[in-house]
């Protein structure tokens, strides 16, 4: 309401009155403000409002500042004012400043006090709005440029490929390997570790493309989870691996079984045995990790369960080592 | 002379059912050698499963721990697949146990006659497992219903004859 000012109603010389309306009370947000019934009307540079009791009581808002408006039942025309405002007709024939508060009657001072602060604690309430929503998409709008960075980054891959212009450059390589980290994806493959292979190239941008130039979408657990799948395929140093349970986990190849079997082996090996729990705090890995490591290694014949009131505990497997 | 436990014995996994195949078949074989060898020991031929379940063997309190009965059930069904055991009703209460199988005692058996150079004589029943004469034999004290199965193997391989006398059953060895 404060973008509203006095005014004596009087159209300008370029100016032309569009609609008018009558019966039509000011709210001051969800309150009712301190003019009543009047008749507002539409003009090509501002929308007026006169009190039908008070003649001299007018104000009126120029059309460049509004900007966001709703239609309740019987309004004065959402479609005329959507055509107003889009037309902007005052842009051309600009009009001279509104009459400033301050020449205004003593009872037009009294009233644009009372104007003012409800006018005030709108824009207050209009601004924290705004406020929250942009932090909120805030995100998303970063999101999204990224998504369109990395889209534009591998329809330029598949082009060259396609094209078959040249290699795809160093900075474009390093480009692409820091969006994959901040996918998640640690060490993503390098041209070092997969040498020429235009083949991995192709499938990898083909991998990309139906990803990522899913019109906006955001990436599904499931769209990750089957890009991951195709690690193997794709000779990358990455592997998902599904363990009996379920629980997937991403880990680079040099973490092999070997290695985790017999570092689980040692470790209960130096200890007599070990629940998940011991062994998760040796470690510093979670629980559930740990006993994921226990139950392959028990899988591959390395180690043997004690399982009774006290707990699940894991042995070396002494039923192969010894005779 | 007291009964010599196995390694297996004191290893706490070996009273938990291991879920890995292979880690499973030896634990199962450690587990009817000990069976056999503790029946052997104490010349058990029958056993009550619900017996077995507090008898040492299954029931290690030292360590705090015992085979359930899911898993003595599966001991037993090895046992009977090697031919070591048979059950005596359908509820799978009450079994027979046979450390040594019958083939295996009708062996021992002609091998103590033709040592002695018994063959061609008739014995009884009762002479030949509880006799003065075959006190030191292992087959000393074998219940009838085992020393006739290890007869009548040796019938099927033609060493013996069981013959029904007035008193009783006697044998033939040839």
């Amino acid at each position: 309401m404060d973008r509203f000012t006095w005014s004596n109603g009087l159209l300008e010389m370029n100016e032309t009155l569009v609609i008018q309306q009558r019966g039509v009370k000011l709210y001051d947000g969800e309150d009712k403000a301190k003019l009543d019934v009047g008749i507002a009307l539409l003009s090509t540079h501002q929308l007026i409002w006169r009190d039908l009791k008070n003649h001299e009581c007018c104000i009126a808002i120029p059309l460049s500042q509004i900007i966001y408006f709703e239609e309740q039942a019987a309004g004065i025309g959402k479609r005329r004012l959507t055509e107003e405002l889009s037309q902007k007709r005052w842009e051309s024939t600009p009009m001279s400043q509104p009459i400033p508060t301050a020449t205004n009657s003593q009872t037009g001072r009294t009233r644009a006090v009372g104007i003012v602060g409800i006018e005030r604690k709108i824009e207050e309430r209009r601004k924290e709005t705004e406020k929250n929503i942009s932090e909120a998409f805030e995100d998303l709008s970063k999101l999204m440029v990224k998504a369109k960075e990395m889209v534009e980054l591998s329809r330029s891959i598949a082009n060259k490929i396609k094209d078959k212009q040249g290699d795809i450059t160093e900075d474009e390589t390093i480009r692409f390997k820091s969006y994959l980290l901040s996918m998640g994806i640690a060490n993503p493959v390098t041209r070092e570790t997969h040498g020429s292979g235009t083949h991995y190239h192709l499938q990898l941008a083909k991998q990309l493309g139906d990803i990522l130039l899913a019109p906006l979408e955001l990436l599904s657990p499931e769209d990750l989870v089957n890009a991951c799948k195709m690690f193997e395929s794709l000779k990358q140093p990455l592997r998902l691996r599904i363990f009996d349970s379920g629980v997937m986990v991403v880990q680079l190849q040099s973490h092999s079984e070997e290695e985790m079997i017999s570092s689980a082996l040692d470790n209960v090996t130096d200890k007599g045995s070990l629940t998940a729990e011991e062994f998760a705090k040796l470690l510093g890995l979670s629980v559930l990790l740990s006993k994921e490591r226990l139950l392959l290694a028990e899988k591959m014949g390395h180690l043997c369960r004690d399982d009774s009131v006290e707990g699940l505990r894991f042995y070396p497997n002494l039923f192969n080592s010894q005779a | 002379m007291s009964f010599e436990w196995p390694w297996q014995y004191n290893f706490p996994p070996f009273f938990t059912l291991q879920p890995n195949v292979d880690t499973r078949q030896k634990q199962l074989a450690a587990w009817c050698s000990l069976a056999l060898s503790y029946c052997r020991h104490h010349k058990l031929y029958t056993l009550g499963i619900m017996e077995v379940q507090e008898c040492p063997v299954f029931n290690h309190k030292n360590i705090d721990r015992k085979l359930s009965t899911e898993a003595i059930l599966i001991v037993f069904e090895e046992l009977r697949k090697k031919g070591n055991l048979e059950w005596l009703d359908k509820n799978k209460t009450q079994c027979l146990v046979m450390w040594r199988r019958p083939e295996e005692w009708g062996k021992l058996i002609y091998q103590w006659v033709s040592k002695n150079g018994m063959v061609n004589t008739v014995f009884t029943l009762y002479e030949l497992a509880n006799g003065d004469d075959t006190e030191s034999e292992e087959f000393h004290g074998l219940e009838e219903w085992m020393l006739i199965r290890s007869l009548q193997a040796l019938q099927t391989d033609g060493k013996a004859e069981v013959i029904t006398m007035d008193d009783g059953k006697g044998v033939k060895f040839f």
